[in-house]
Formats: structure tokens, sequence, C-alpha cells
């Protein structure tokens, strides 16, 4: 009865769904800020990459507010997770030595491949986000690998508030400048260039730290609880 | 067009899983499937045939030939903001587990922590 | 007509090779709705995301591709494992 009721229900919001984005041409143009954004992105940001242009520059603001959710929901996990211990019954394997070689020998790698990702975003695909995760993963990495591996918590959130520092100065700035929040005071350089586009490598480099700091204490935060020590 | 239709089944799917699993990891899994369905809607409408990346990466390219960028960008923060939502999500799972032992949503009765 | 000829045209290759990647995506959600061990569920939703982010490069989003890969594929089935660990595989 329960499941006919479902079906129902999904069957009717299926269809309207549908009904809704059947009048919706596909492979179409249908832009319309979107056209203005990949016709200024080159002469008014210096950024070839539009993705990150609209991301950092023209909807910066809207970054700020992810980053802080970011922020809120490792801060509430801790929270929620304080004071956890894991079940002292749990049987761990020990890392193999080839495990705990290959990860202290890759993780400056995978931070290198990270680094090269967020200082590029306003080049290649890729940025801040996608570069902290990759740092993240080799923080994952080493605390598989290496036994009763802690991160630095200390560590992590200095940086993190470092980061978070340089986002909210690098807009202030803007309005020092006479200009609007978080706008673009620094010369734009040749497009194409590692050193071009203002303030927009400046800021995902900054979000590039922040996410893999987030990210990585979130880990460890989840990891220590199954642990059963600490 | 089948885009369109093949992430509003997987969207469907995963509120299928939210709405009758009695498992709290699964209906975790089923909010990350709505997720996946809604970011593949999101960039489905922003293609254009015959388009390219919005990336200026070699001289000649110009505006007329690119796909749309702002569904792009929004997908990206909704991605990030998703692995927020259910790493909460799934503390909070934990959490419910070390109190009642059970996952099973019908035998945890008390909201008392 | 040109459709009865079979000929192997990049264009049909892109059109099956989406339909296939569209195809497997309903099935990997379907699998990990269905799946009662908990582990395998998890799998199949790392698969989902494996197969969005093919498709987000195949519909020229590759910044998007790069995060799904990242965050999608890698760290939320990370998190989906700990938490399993933490708690019970099977679903009663």
């Amino acid at each position: 009865m329960k499941k006919l009721l479902a079906t129902f229900l999904l069957g009717f919001i299926g269809f309207y769904l549908y009904t809704a984005f059947a009048g919706v041409p596909f492979g179409e143009s249908k832009m319309k800020v979107g056209k203005d954004y990949l016709e200024t992105t080159v002469p008014k940001t210096g950024a070839v990459n539009t993705v990150t242009s609209i991301v950092v520059n023209y909807r910066g603001f809207d970054t700020l507010g992810e980053v802080t959710v970011l922020f809120l929901a490792a801060t509430g996990l801790g929270a929620i997770l304080f004071g956890m211990k894991g079940k002292p019954e749990d049987k761990h394997r020990e890392p193999s030595s080839i495990l705990t070689t290959g990860a202290k020998a890759l993780f400056p790698i995978i931070v290198l491949l990270g680094a090269y990702i967020f200082i590029h975003g306003h080049l290649t695909p890729g940025g801040g986000f996608q570069g902290g995760t990759i740092i993240a993963t080799g923080v994952l990495m080493l605390i598989l690998g290496i036994k009763k591996f802690h991160a630095n918590h200390a560590l992590l959130s200095i940086m993190e508030s470092l980061a978070g520092i340089t986002f909210v100065v690098a807009g202030i700035l803007g309005l020092a400048f006479g200009k609007t929040f978080l706008e673009n005071i620094l010369p734009l350089g040749t497009p194409g260039q590692v050193f071009s586009a203002g303030v927009i490598p400046i800021i995902y480099v900054a979000v590039g730290f922040k996410v893999g700091a987030e990210l990585a204490g979130v880990l460890d935060t989840m990891m220590s609880t199954t642990r059963g020590e600490e | 067009m089948i885009y369109y239709i093949v992430s509003i089944i997987v969207m469907l799917i995963g509120l299928y899983a939210v709405l009758m699993k009695k498992n709290l990891i699964k209906i975790v899994v089923g909010l990350s499937l709505i997720d996946s369905g809604t970011h593949l809607l999101l960039v489905a409408i922003g293609f254009i045939k015959g388009g390219t990346a919005p990336i200026y990466s070699e001289p000649g390219l110009t505006a007329d030939a690119m796909v749309d960028p702002v569904p792009q960008a929004l997908v990206l923060t909704a991605i990030v903001i998703g692995v927020a939502v259910t790493a909460v999500a799934l503390a909070m799972v934990i959490r419910i587990y070390a109190q009642h032992k059970t996952l099973d949503i019908r035998k945890i009765r008390s909201l008392k922590w | 007509m040109m459709l009865l000829q079979w000929t192997l045209t990049p264009d049909l290759l892109y059109q099956a090779g989406t339909g296939i990647l569209l195809f497997l995506l309903v099935v990997a959600a379907i699998f990990s709705l269905v799946q009662k061990d908990l582990l395998m569920a998890i799998v199949g939703t790392s698969l989902v995301s494996l197969i969005l982010s093919v498709l987000f490069l195949l519909l020229h989003a590759p910044d998007v591709a790069l995060t799904e890969a990242a965050i999608g594929v890698a760290l939320t089935t990370v998190i989906f494992l700990i938490a399993l660990r933490k708690t019970g595989r099977y679903e009663e």
C-alpha cells in the first residue's frame, strides 16, 4: 500500500518534471547572461577560463559564502562527533611496509599536482576546489598508510584561517581603492600567462588551501572516531 | 533530450530511496543520488550542439561556439556543498548508531540522545 | 536511409557511446537502490559519479568533470566507507 502510494507520487512528480523540461530545447543556445560573461571575460578579468572568472570574479561573493558553508560544515561535524571513541574491540590490520613507503613517497607528488591545479585555475580546467580536494585525498592516503598518523589540527586551522583572511582582504582591497567588494585592483597582464588575471589566482590559491585544510580536517575527525584509539 | 529523461529518472530513484528505505545509510545514498541527477540536468541545459568548452585555450575561438558557462559554475559549487552535506549527515548517522545500536528508522523511536 | 547503411561515423560513435553511458548510469543507480549489502550500494554510487564525470566531459564541462572525479568518486565514497565501518554493513 505504502509502496503503491510512493510509486504514484513519484510518477506524478516525474510526469510534471518531464512536461516542464519537454519545452526546453536541448543543444540550442539559450544564453542570456552567459553570453555577456563569455564576451567580457578576457578583456575585463584577464582570465582565459570563463568558469573560473564566473566563480571567482563575477560571483565572488557567492564563493565566499560557499567557503563559509564548508567551514561551518567542518565545524559542525567536529561538534557532532566530539568525544566519540572507537570501539576498543575493533581489530586493525597494520598497514604493510609497501603501503607506508608508497604513501610517504607519493604524498609530495600528490600535493604538487593539487598545487598545479589551483595555481593554473584561470588557464586550464580546475581550480581551488579541485586542487584542495586532491590535497585532502593525499592526506587521506597518509592516514591510511601510516600507523597512528594524526593530522596536525592546529596547523590545519591556522592554514584555513590565513586562507580565509586572504580571501576577505582581497575583497576589502577593492573597497579601499574606491571600487566594489572583490573588484580587481591589480594589473590584468597578458591573458594566458600564469601571472595574469589580477586578483583571481590569489583568491583561488587561498580557496585551494582552505578547502584542502577543511576536507583533511573532516577526514581526520571521522577516521579518528573509527580507529579505536585516542 | 535523453539527458533530461535520464537525469529525472536518477532523481526519482534517489527520491524513492529517501521515501521507502528503512536504513539510514540507504537514505543518505538516496540524497546523494538526487544531487547527482540535479547536476546532470543543470549541465545538460547549458549544452550547445557543436560547442566547445568555455576556455579560450587557443587563438581563434569565439564566444559563439562555446557552451553556457553559468550552469557549470553553479554545479561546481553545488558539488562541493553536496559533499559537506553528506559528511554532516553521515556524522549524525554515526552518532545515532552509537546511541541506538541500529540503523533501522522503525526502531529509532525516541528523539532523546 | 543514412541509418540503414551502418557506417561508423564519429557522430554515430559519439551518440552510441552517450547512450551506453546513460543506460549504465540508470543501471548503477538502480543497483545501489536495490542492493542489500550496503558496501555494494556505496560502490554503486561511486560508479554513478564516475559515469557522471565522463558525461560532463562529453557535455564540454571539463571543470565540473574534474570536480566530480575528485569529490564524487574519491571523497564521498571514502566518507561513506568510514561511516559504514562505524555502523553495520548489512541492511536488515
